[in-house]
């Protein structure tokens, strides 16, 4: 079967941010800062609480190994590591980092998109095709007859179908479906049968 | 050629109409291409979904395969016209249609099969495709549910101050390995620095906590701007919970783009931001909408799926189990909350399928981790107290009040949404986002049950007090000679910090009730709603009064807000039994089970309970909620209490009105979903409700063979329906079959492609073999192919509740009246519907309230 080359890149884009997350996750939950022991203990006697922390392994993760200095002397410390509650924890650090930095560049980009979308390049189209369009443009959002007029004027005087008419004309293509999901969102939407 | 010009021209009026006409049945859910430009052609992208090529200004509809001239008459004749067999934005499938072509499909690569060794490995991919679609989504899924809860967490810290070692650290992760070793300095640690701090250079007084207070509303206030611009720029179809489209979309609606690539991004963008601005509002349910997106997308890697509706919508079932798997982590719970909730046809395939997914997904969060227990969920608890029976009377009532909850979070959401019709501010979704937010912020700020995020307070509220709990609901006073804190004797006198934990917690259940319906109020009336009562483009049988959408603009859950009041009135009601038990200890119901020192009330067991039947409430889910919630809990014990709280909260939720709040939402945004929950009683006949009526316009019919092409076009364009019978002639009306309108248009143009002398007078005909015609008349124009032989009918005397199950059983899109084989009428979903409506409201028509 013949997986079409927009799909098939896709998947790949998908499987690769998946496969990314998985791999990264293996490589980085080996860090040796990424697990720690945490123990808490309550107020014994004379001792206020305290919250102990220590980088140890799993099966280290004790009250007798973690809680250093021990605050009580030899006999009483059975009684006072039976209250502490010792909790293992891991995490992986890199992929937080990974994880955060990928977030925070997608809505980058995403806004420097936006604002291009919505500042400039009405200020672009202006230069480019003059007033009169841009007064079609603001008189009906909802039609895309002038974008596509403007867009048929852009590919026809390259004439020859290089990468950027496609990416402009895929994007004329993706505005009039969103201008189509705005409209049904905010202005109206339909029942059928 | 005049005639043909004009034809051309004809034509392209009627295709703009329909503007999805221009979509492969690939997009019909994903919408690339859903529009379509007049001037350019997009033939060819149709079938393989690729950017449209520029240059040629040849106007088509519908495509097919490249068009090559020297195709042959009769190779034409015998191939199917493709693009037949495809359905219109806004539509709804015929299941019955879409499961024949399967088998169809099934029957012919089974029989290929043993013809050589590739034509195996084919049967072989496509007996495995449908696994490996749903591997891939579970994949996903788990790998998205993570990145936002990690993302989430985060810049819900942010509100709060930032990590200075490690800028991508919250709070917890900032201080993992810091040494302050007092109970009084636990969350501080020199990494992380509260605003204040940063900016003022003082972590206490009064100014740091304004500065605090200030940075904390201008964080809100701009993640909710910034996802409210993204939803309104990119992507509209992001906003909302998602779960009423989807189950609708399961039902066999065709919302185009409500699940594709920029959908699926901006949701998961935008989610972030939405939880992490502090609104009353969760990440659960968009997770639902972010599976099945994941679950669309990755469908079109396989023919099998992608062009068949019906198989979909199983990979979407799969893909919705996911959703709730990641979401509470509950692999069963998700699995049946597909079954129970969304998902309209549920075969037992899909059910080891969706079992599959689910598992994927967890597997997948697990190994990501995001919260750093090693568990799916922030407010995982485990209990090990036992419970009593007599607490079943406190669960009960939690019951009781999670019933009122849903029944009042219900009425009112919908009444604060046709209310916002009459009111401005629905003009302006920005604004309204803002200003919501803006008092979620200010508001919430002072109290530290409502500052912190949705998910901790529950995990709070959840949690059992132990030594571990720093919390102020912990500050119990000890009974021990003298020691001043915590103790591990059970039911103490509470303590001023339990005292001022409750009225905090009072306040906070107030003012998450309010927030939670204004949030999900936070609609949008658009005024064009009123202006245009009828949508010109649309064809349906009837002209159909135009609903809005009523939702917020952001994305936006309802389980964790709703979890959240469940929570809180649960740990009051379980503090509050705590102390009766710890006082009245020598009551006849304390006295023999709460003996002094012996471990009696769980207020965190109560917590749950009561979020459990809160949600129900509110969504009237019953088993899948249950075994989520035992899920989060990790205890069989507590599946009684469960029960009993969620099947009454559903008892009393049904009584002050029948459907949740998804159900609710369908019906304000008049989806065409004919619940299968609901019975039929009324005594009506299939006459009474088919079109036309009496006073209508005789039914537009086709005759089988004495049209021309122009009488076709003429009849369909002056029409808005969306099918034909077909009938022998006009002195009988005989039934013949069906024919749909998208079919016609599409087939009449690509005949018109590719067939000589196909002109505006040329014949008609649907029979199997052409009329006599005079020798001079040009060359007919066969339809048989698009001609359905074996359209649904019944007979004009049959009773309504039989129409209705063949409606909801087979997922019939219409179905044709006869009267002793003679065409009557027609009945579509949407008349049942309406019919539905009518006799509930006792007024017409469906969606003319709103």
């Amino acid at each position: 079967p013949t997986v079409p080359l927009k799909m098939k890149s896709v998947f790949l884009l998908e499987a690769f941010s998946v496969a990314c997350f998985v791999l990264l996750n293996q490589v980085t939950a080996k860090n040796s800062e990424d697990i720690r022991c945490k123990c808490i203990c309550p107020p014994y006697r004379d001792i206020e609480g305290q919250i102990y922390k220590q980088n140890v392994s799993l099966k280290d993760c004790n009250c007798l190994h973690v809680v250093e200095p021990m605050p009580v002397d030899g006999k009483d410390v059975e009684a006072y590591c039976l209250r502490c509650e010792c909790k293992y924890e891991e995490r992986s650090s890199g992929t937080i980092k990974v994880t955060i930095i990928m977030y925070l560049s997608i809505l980058g980009l995403l806004l420097l998109y936006m604002v291009y979308l919505t500042l400039l390049e009405p200020i672009l189209k202006r230069r480019l095709f003059g007033h009169s369009q841009l007064i079609q443009n603001d008189d009906d959002v909802g039609d895309q007859q002038p974008f596509a007029n403007a867009h048929n004027v852009l590919s026809h005087s390259h004439s020859r179908p290089n990468m950027l008419n496609k990416v402009e004309h895929a994007q004329q293509r993706w505005r009039r479906q969103v201008q189509e999901q705005r409209k049904s969102v905010f202005d109206r939407h339909v029942v059928l049968s | 050629m005049e005639s043909e010009q004009l034809y051309h021209r004809g034509y392209c009026r009627n295709s703009y109409n329909s503007i999805a006409s221009a979509s492969s049945d690939e997009e019909l859910l994903d919408g690339a291409g859903a529009v379509m430009d007049f001037h350019t052609t997009e033939d060819d992208n149709l079938l393989d979904g690729d950017a449209a090529s520029p240059g040629s200004n040849y106007v088509m509809s519908n495509g097919g395969g490249a068009p090559s001239s020297t195709t042959h008459l009769l190779d034409f004749l015998e191939e199917p016209i493709p693009g037949v067999g495809t359905y219109d934005d806004f539509h709804t499938i015929d299941w019955v249609r879409e499961k024949c072509k399967d088998r169809e499909r099934h029957r012919k690569i089974n029989s290929k099969k043993k013809e050589s060794a590739w034509e195996f490995t084919k049967s072989l991919y496509d007996a495995w495709s449908g696994w490996l679609v749903v591997t891939l989504t579970g994949l996903a899924s788990g790998a998205l549910a993570g990145l936002i809860d990690i993302a989430a967490d985060w810049l819900n810290d942010l509100k709060e101050g930032v990590c200075l070692s490690a800028m991508w650290f919250n709070h917890e992760q900032c201080c993992w390995t810091s040494n302050e070793t007092t109970f009084a300095e636990r969350d501080k640690c020199p990494q992380w620095k509260s605003w204040a701090e940063l900016i003022l250079g003082q972590a206490e007084g009064p100014g740091s906590y304004i500065m605090n207070y200030f940075m904390y509303i201008y964080w809100a206030l701009s993640f909710a701007f910034l996802a409210v611009c993204l939803v309104k720029v990119f992507a509209p179809y992001a906003c909302g919970s998602g779960i009423p489209e989807i189950k609708t979309i399961l039902s066999g609606f065709i919302i185009r783009g409500y699940l594709g690539k920029w959908t699926l991004l901006i949701k998961t963008i935008t989610l972030v931001l939405a939880v992490a601005s502090g609104l009353s509002l969760g990440k659960e349910g968009p997770l639902v909408h972010v599976a099945c997106c994941c679950g669309n997308i990755f469908s079109y890697l396989f023919p099998k799926y992608s062009k068949n509706e019906a198989k979909k919508r199983e990979v979407l079932s799969a893909a919705s189990a996911a959703g709730v798997s990641v979401a509470f982590g509950a692999p069963i719970g998700g699995v049946l909350f597909s079954l129970e909730e969304v998902s309209y046809y549920f075969p037992l395939k899909t059910l080891w399928r969706s079992f599959f997914a689910a598992l994927v997904a967890a597997f997948v969060l697990r190994s990501i981790n995001p919260f750093g227990n090693s568990r799916l969920v922030l407010f995982y608890v485990e209990y090990h107290t036992p419970w009593y029976l007599f607490e079943l009377i406190p669960f009960i009532l939690l019951g009781v009040f999670g019933g009122l909850w849903g029944a009042f979070f219900i009425r009112a959401n919908i009444a604060w949404c046709r209310r916002r019709k009459s009111t401005r501010f629905g003009k302006y979704p920005v604004l309204e986002v803002i200003f919501v937010a803006a008092i979620t912020a200010v508001v919430a700020f002072p109290n530290p049950y409502t500052r912190q995020n949705t998910s901790e307070l529950i995990k709070e509220l959840f949690t059992d007090c132990g030594p571990l709990e720093s919390s102020q609901l912990c500050q119990y006073r000890s009974q021990m000679n003298g020691s001043k804190a915590f103790t591990d004797n059970p039911n103490r006198p509470a303590g001023p910090g339990v005292y001022a934990a409750m009225w905090q917690l009072c306040l906070a259940l107030i003012f998450k009730i309010i927030m939670t319906i204004f949030t999900f109020g936070l609609k949008v009336m658009p005024h064009r709603c009123a202006d245009a009562p009828f949508a010109p483009h649309v064809f349906s049988p009837t002209p159909t009064p135009l609903p809005c959408f009523c939702r917020p603009q952001v994305p936006s859950g309802l389980f964790i807000p709703s979890m959240a009041i469940g929570a809180i009135a649960g740990r009051i009601v379980g503090i509050a039994v705590e102390q009766l038990a710890y006082y009245h200890h020598d009551w006849f119901l304390f006295r023999e089970w709460c003996e002094v020192g012996a471990d009696c009330i769980t207020p965190g067991l109560y917590a749950m309970v009561g979020a459990a039947a809160c949600l129900g409430g509110v969504t009237r889910m019953t088993v899948s909620l249950v075994v989520i919630v035992f899920e989060l809990t990790g205890g069989l014990e507590y599946i009684v209490p469960l029960m009993a709280a969620v099947m009454t909260s559903k008892w009393v939720g049904d009584a002050f009105g029948r459907e949740g709040i998804y159900e609710a939402h369908i019906r304000l945004n008049g989806y065409p979903f004919l619940d299968a929950k609901e019975e039929f009683t009324h005594v009506t006949l299939a006459r009474e409700v088919m079109r036309p009526r009496r006073s209508d316009p005789p039914l537009a019919v086709l005759t089988q063979d004495d049209l021309t092409v122009e009488e076709l076009q003429s009849t369909i364009n002056e029409t808005s329906y969306n099918g034909f019978p077909v009938i022998v002639s006009k002195e009988s009306q005989r039934l013949v079959g069906f024919a749909l309108r998208r079919d016609i248009n599409i087939a009449i143009e690509n005949a018109r492609r590719k067939q000589e002398g196909i002109m505006l007078n040329s014949r008609v005909y649907f029979t199997q073999h052409a009329p006599t015609l005079p020798a001079d008349s040009p060359r007919p124009l066969k339809l048989r192919s698009i001609l359905d032989m074996s359209p649904f009918t019944v007979t004009d005397h049959t009773p309504m509740e039989i129409v209705v199950d063949i409606f909801r059983k087979m997922g019939l899109r219409q179905c044709l009246v006869t009267h002793n084989g003679n065409v009557l009428g027609i009945i579509t979903k949407k008349n049942i519907l309406e019919h539905l409506e009518e006799l509930k409201q006792h007024k017409e028509p469906l969606i003319d309230d709103i």
